[in-house]
């Protein structure tokens, strides 16, 4: 009796390790059931999204319902998943070569690898709206110069800074080149400020760092073809690593933050909603968050873009952020597309209006209310390039490496010279 | 999963309770002839019968996901598309190629040495003491048992707070008794981390193993320990010389668990440190999650899944082979009961 029950555990462990494949092959049978148009001229199609909280929650739904209001032979079948949830969920989906008529996607390497597949239908000559559309939103869902999918949110990161501290340690502008942030860096640590907040134990917060750095020394050309040619050894990626190295050394985040997560209690947000460090590299959600967590800056609060860096080819109005948008099963029925537009042309006010949204469509930045909504949105509109999150760009192992790597410059473990050879590493295997 | 541990521990203590010696060669000699009579094909063919619900789950559940797991791990697959670019063992000489993973199998071991030399001897410590008259036993057994039924995800995210650098309690603790240096380190610290982590295994499974000994204790009969009490031992030779001797096979078992257990350790890490800080913390599970659920190697992961299986396999085996041979009649290792 005794000897069954340890090895049962064992097995235990070991089918839920093995569970990942067994729901892959399970989930075969399921998937995208056959959408289309039957013989009295109805329509339905399915529709995936990942608005299980609010705003979207009790938007999503009503925004089906409106369209299936005015077109009464489309019916739409919604599934609304969690993040993680929807990500497995689709990978199962795909594995199988089937995907849902209308899904989530946030572009980048997911979609390549979905569309390298075969699987995603190719919206480039029928979305003759797209010239609506901010060029920067619709830029993630975009290869070789062909359209897979359509944003509904975008968003971007940057330093969010506190201006009460900035004027307690004499820095009256928000540094502009990568010398005057280290000097502000300086500054806030002789006033006896934490300069900035890092939640250490999640790793992507510090990838932002090296993927800005990058972006502004080699510059946008350089990290696509990085990720075409499958190295990232060159002097640009060595020379932003340096560059973060001399941040690093400054040692300019808060005590233990190698064991801060982000949005936990003590973590990077709540060190800047409690006003214990004077910035943070972190995406629109930022405000949110930092209120959730520790308190609302208020007033207080500030944005900046990432600063250049002198003899970089990068400049200060080219972002790094990403958003949400919608892509198109190969083969969906066409009033699916004719939802799309229904979604985000008609209703971008209302997504604006609900305050968890940022504007696709050009010129809807107006109607935006929210003074830090404002900013990063404004920053958005004067965009002259974008880059995705390197974790959604590129496929998940080397925006992975990419995390742990840079991970490890901070701590100190690696050279910048062995970040590149890690990621190329990762990337010539993956 | 408390009733069917206890289950098998209670079993051997109970038993002893008869004459120790014979144990083994007692219930085996009434079972040959009840063998024979169903050795009819008739006999059989109701035994697979009634077999049948339990095999079929048994193969669904678990052989099957060992076969898939031990196939994948022959494939390079990102878990997109179908299962094509066949590597041979080529994830499983990157395993051990990979820096962390060989990290890993140190810190399982680590685990694994503190467990059996600091953990088990304090809940050894505390079931002898509770196992006396003593007022109010009753709730400090169930003090010290309380944290082995908290779950896993409850105990990590308790001890995040605790070890919070700045506001957290150990912080706190730690500046009362002088004790500077450890502050704002504890989880945050890839020197600190490991010894932090193995006090929170102790407070979470020290309880369930004291239980196992006070189940224990409490099969030695009163009658040897007034013996030697008698024959003029003192406190300490009786633990010595009986107590300990006749807790043999609860100890064992208590072993056996710690070693399986250390070796699988996720949820804790996963909630408190996710491996960090770079990966100092990492255990051989975690490894296996990133690379499978973060990464999308699902190749390499499961990979590192046959490793882990057939580590804890090897081990369960030898174990039961050589270590509790004395205190299992009929199982596999023993060769029919030997």
């Amino acid at each position: 009796m005794a000897s069954t029950h340890p090895s049962r555990r064992s097995f235990l462990a070991l089918s839920g390790l093995t569970a990942l494949s067994v729901s892959l092959t399970a989930a075969c049978g399921g998937g995208g059931s056959e959408g289309g148009a039957s013989a009295d001229g109805k329509v339905s199609f399915e529709w995936w999204n990942i608005a299980t909280t609010e705003p979207g929650k009790s938007l999503f739904p009503q925004i089906a319902t409106a369209f299936m209001a005015a077109h009464p032979n489309i019916k739409i079948q919604t599934t609304s998943l969690e993040n993680e949830a929807f990500k497995s969920k689709l990978t199962a989906t795909t594995s199988s070569g089937k995907l849902p008529d209308v899904f989530q996607t946030w572009g980048g390497g997911v979609l390549q690898q979905q569309v390298d597949a075969g699987l995603v239908e190719d919206i480039t000559d029928v979305l003759d709206w797209s010239t609506q559309l901010t060029p920067v939103s619709l830029e993630a869902y975009q290869i070789e110069g062909r359209t897979y999918g359509v944003p509904y949110d975008i968003g971007m990161v940057g330093f969010w800074y506190n201006k009460k501290l900035f004027a307690k340690a004499g820095v009256s502008t928000p540094p502009a080149t990568w010398a005057e942030f280290l000097d502000t860096v300086g500054k806030l640590k002789a006033a006896g400020v934490t300069p900035i907040a890092l939640a250490g134990k999640e790793k992507w917060p510090g990838h932002y760092y090296w993927a800005y750095l990058a972006m502004r020394v080699a510059g946008l050309p350089a990290l696509q073809e990085a990720a075409a040619s499958k190295d990232f050894t060159g002097p640009g990626f060595v020379q932003a690593g340096a560059h973060l190295k001399e941040l690093v050394d400054l040692q300019p985040f808060q005590p233990s933050f190698l064991g801060a997560g982000y949005a936990t209690p003590g973590g990077q947000a709540a060190s800047m909603g409690n006003g214990k460090a004077a910035m943070e590299l972190m995406g629109q959600w930022a405000p949110s968050v930092q209120k959730d967590a520790g308190a609302d800056l208020g007033a207080d609060l500030g944005f900046f873009p990432f600063p250049t860096v002198e003899g970089g080819v990068g400049k200060i109005d080219e972002v790094f952020g990403g958003g949400g948008g919608f892509a198109l099963r190969k083969g969906a029925p066409k009033e699916a597309l004719e939802f799309l537009k229904f979604f985000v042309l008609e209703n971008e006010s209302k997504l604006l209006a609900s305050n968890g949204y940022l504007p696709v469509v050009k010129g809807a930045e107006s109607q935006l209310t929210d003074a830090n909504k404002k900013v990063v949105a404004g920053s958005l509109a004067k965009a002259t390039g974008f880059q995705l999150f390197l974790d959604q760009a590129y496929p998940p192992a080397v925006g992975q490496e990419v995390n742990d790597s840079v991970a490890d410059l901070i701590a100190g473990k690696k050279t910048p010279e062995q970040v590149t050879q890690s990621i190329t590493e990762a990337a010539k295997s993956a | 999963m408390p009733s069917s541990v206890a289950a098998p521990t209670k079993g051997p203590a109970d038993e002893r309770t008869g004459d120790e010696r014979t144990e083994g060669a007692a219930p085996a000699s009434p079972a040959v002839p009840a063998r024979s009579l169903l050795s009819g094909l008739a006999g059989w063919a109701s035994v697979a019968w009634f077999l049948v619900p339990a095999l079929v789950l048994f193969l669904v559940f678990v052989l099957a996901p060992i076969v898939v797991a031990v196939h994948n791990s022959f494939y390079k697959w990102g878990g997109v598309g179908p299962m094509v670019d066949f590597v041979g063992l080529e994830n499983y000489v990157r395993l051990f190629d990979d820096q962390v993973f060989i990290g890993d199998m140190g810190r399982g071991l680590y685990l694994i040495v503190l467990s059996i030399t600091v953990q088990l001897p304090f809940a050894l410590f505390t079931a002898v003491l509770l196992n006396q008259k003593l007022r109010g036993r009753a709730v400090y057994r169930m003090l010290f048992f309380a944290p082995y039924i908290l779950s896993e995800v409850v105990t990590a995210v308790l001890f995040t707070m605790i070890f919070l650098p700045g506001d957290g309690m150990a912080d706190h603790l730690a500046g009362a008794l002088g004790l500077e240096g450890l502050q704002g380190k504890w989880l945050a610290d890839p020197s600190t981390v490991m010894p932090t982590l193995f006090v929170v295994m102790t407070w979470k499974y020290f309880g369930f193993h004291m239980m196992l000994f006070l189940a224990g204790l409490q099969g030695i009969p009163r009658e040897v320990l007034d013996a030697a009490s008698i024959d003029g031992a003192n406190a300490w030779q009786r633990f010595r010389y009986v107590t300990l001797p006749l807790l043999g096979p609860t100890i064992r078992i208590s072993v056996f668990l710690s070693v399986i257990g250390a070796i699988q350790l996720f949820d804790l890490v996963w909630v408190m440190t996710a491996g960090g800080p770079n990966h100092s913390s990492e255990t051989m599970a975690i490894s296996m999650f990133q690379f499978g659920f973060k990464r999308y190697q699902v190749g390499y992961a499961s990979a590192i899944s046959v490793v882990l299986f057939m580590i804890s396999l090897v081990f369960s085996l030898f174990y039961q082979r050589y270590v509790l041979r004395r205190d299992l009649s009929g199982a596999v290792t023993t060769g029919g009961g030997r």
